[in-house]
């Protein structure tokens, strides 16, 4: 993973207070447990039906029955408990997740997130994204500023079929962090070795700039 | 007192299931795929089948030997990305698949088990998962209705059980399974080891033996129940 992702992802992880219940998306989301110490108290949430999620394990030491909503082999650690699908998402919606992290092709300044088709191109199924963008009481986003083709992926309004409308609250980007308020986004922290103009000219609504230096990470 | 035996051959359990029929199959990926159900179902080939399951396993593996087979005219499912020969059928027309938000096809079946015909939620509105749904609104909010679903048959697959039926899985291959055993006119588990009626303590039983029609044992697992090795 380059620096500035990482960097980004260790930020991102700063966002997860003590106590919180949990639920990492596939992907970049995922990666931000590298970055919470082994003791740091957090109730990480998976769809399949585990709260309390332990360390992912190499194949040698996996359990067939365990695994993440991502596939991966995981563990469990002192205070797990297994529950069935249903159960899961009553946790999800009922609004016992404190915080979830997801991916995005487009966020929309209004908080409208799309990550889970591409019409005519990508349409896997939304899994359980959509639930956990509409329901988990904070939303984040993390992805790259811009899509392959240079792109901007915070826009005005989202081109994309939404995964659940105006749920997103912070955008954690390979250049910025970026919060989702009153319809605006608002620039918070800017990437080590970028300026404003950076920003400002790779997203695709307006940015509202706070008076003053900005935060590095 | 006495509790009915109800173990059976598996190919005796799996006759019941014919052409047309909708199935329901635990499992998320793999933990929980009742996979010796699922060959055997292919072995026995009814055609048209509606499937209901969260995802269609991976290539080679539980649900993709059913559509190799061209068994599968419908699937209602929360995901498939990881297997390329449904989405290539879905994009071929060759069958439909309803997607589903996960917790939605875990209440739908919930439901469907409760005997209830459906329920309220305000998952999806504003989408176009909400497309085609009733619209609802209850006191201010906008909602939609989710409809119930049964099937003629469960397949699930249990870590234990004993001769009457009554299921424990193990770890993450509870997922759908508790959920659908309670939702089809049929239940049919196959089980890891089994046990004679007492052999599971009544605190530790995942669904009860009243829900379960056929308790098929296995052997030997397959390869496929394995550890899966990811590049």
């Amino acid at each position: 993973m380059s620096d500035v992702r990482d960097r980004m992802v260790a930020r991102a992880a700063r966002e997860i207070a003590p106590g919180m219940v949990v639920n990492l998306g596939i992907g970049l989301p995922t990666r931000v447990i590298d970055h919470l110490a082994a003791d740091f108290p957090v109730c990480l949430h998976t769809e399949n039906g585990l709260s309390g999620i332990g360390p992912t394990l190499p194949f040698e030491q996996a359990d067939r029955n365990l695994i993440d909503a991502g596939g991966a082999y995981v563990s469990t650690i002192p205070g797990s408990a297994f529950f069935d699908s249903a159960v899961s998402f009553a946790l999800v919606r009922s609004g016992r997740l404190d915080l979830t992290m997801l991916g995005a092709f487009e966020v929309a300044q209004n908080g409208d997130l799309a990550n889970w088709k591409i019409p005519g191109k990508f349409s896997p199924g939304a899994g359980g994204g959509i639930e956990l963008a509409q329901k988990a009481r904070r939303v984040v986003v993390l992805t790259t500023h811009l899509d392959r083709k240079g792109n901007p992926k915070l826009l005005e309004q989202c081109s994309l079929p939404l995964t659940a409308a105006a749920c997103v609250n912070r955008v954690f980007t390979d250049m910025a962090v970026v919060d989702v308020a009153q319809g605006r986004f608002h620039l918070r922290e800017i990437a080590e070795g970028l300026n404003v103009a950076d920003v400002v000219g790779a997203t695709g609504a307006g940015l509202v700039i706070p008076e003053g230096d900005l935060p590095r990470f | 007192m006495k509790l009915a035996d109800k173990s059976c051959a598996i190919e005796d359990a799996v006759s019941r299931i014919g052409a047309g029929a909708t199935v329901m199959l635990g499992g998320f990926g793999v933990p929980g795929t009742p996979f010796a159900l699922i060959r055997e179902l292919v072995r026995q080939g009814p055609t048209g089948l509606t499937i209901i399951k969260n995802d269609a396993n991976e290539k080679g593996m539980g649900v993709d030997h059913l559509l190799a087979a061209g068994m599968v005219e419908k699937l209602i499912v929360t995901h498939i990305g990881l297997n390329a020969r449904a989405m290539a059928m879905m994009n071929a027309g060759e069958i439909e698949v309803e997607f589903c938000a996960q917790g939605m096809l875990a209440e739908r079946v919930r439901a469907g088990g409760a005997g209830l015909m459906g329920f309220v939620t305000d998952i999806g509105v504003g989408t176009e998962l909400a497309t085609g749904k009733p619209r609802l609104d209850m006191g201010g909010r906008a909602g939609v209705l989710e409809t119930a679903l049964r099937a003629d048959v469960a397949l699930v697959h249990a870590a234990r059980a004993d001769t009457f039926g009554n299921l424990c899985y193990a770890a993450a291959a509870r997922n759908f399974s508790p959920l659908m055993a309670m939702a089809a006119d049929r239940v049919i588990a196959e089980v890891e080891e089994m046990v004679k009626p007492g052999g599971i303590p009544p605190e530790e039983v995942h669904t009860p033996g009243p829900f379960v029609d056929h308790v098929v044992p296995l052997g030997t697992l397959g390869e496929e129940y394995g550890v899966v090795r990811r590049a």
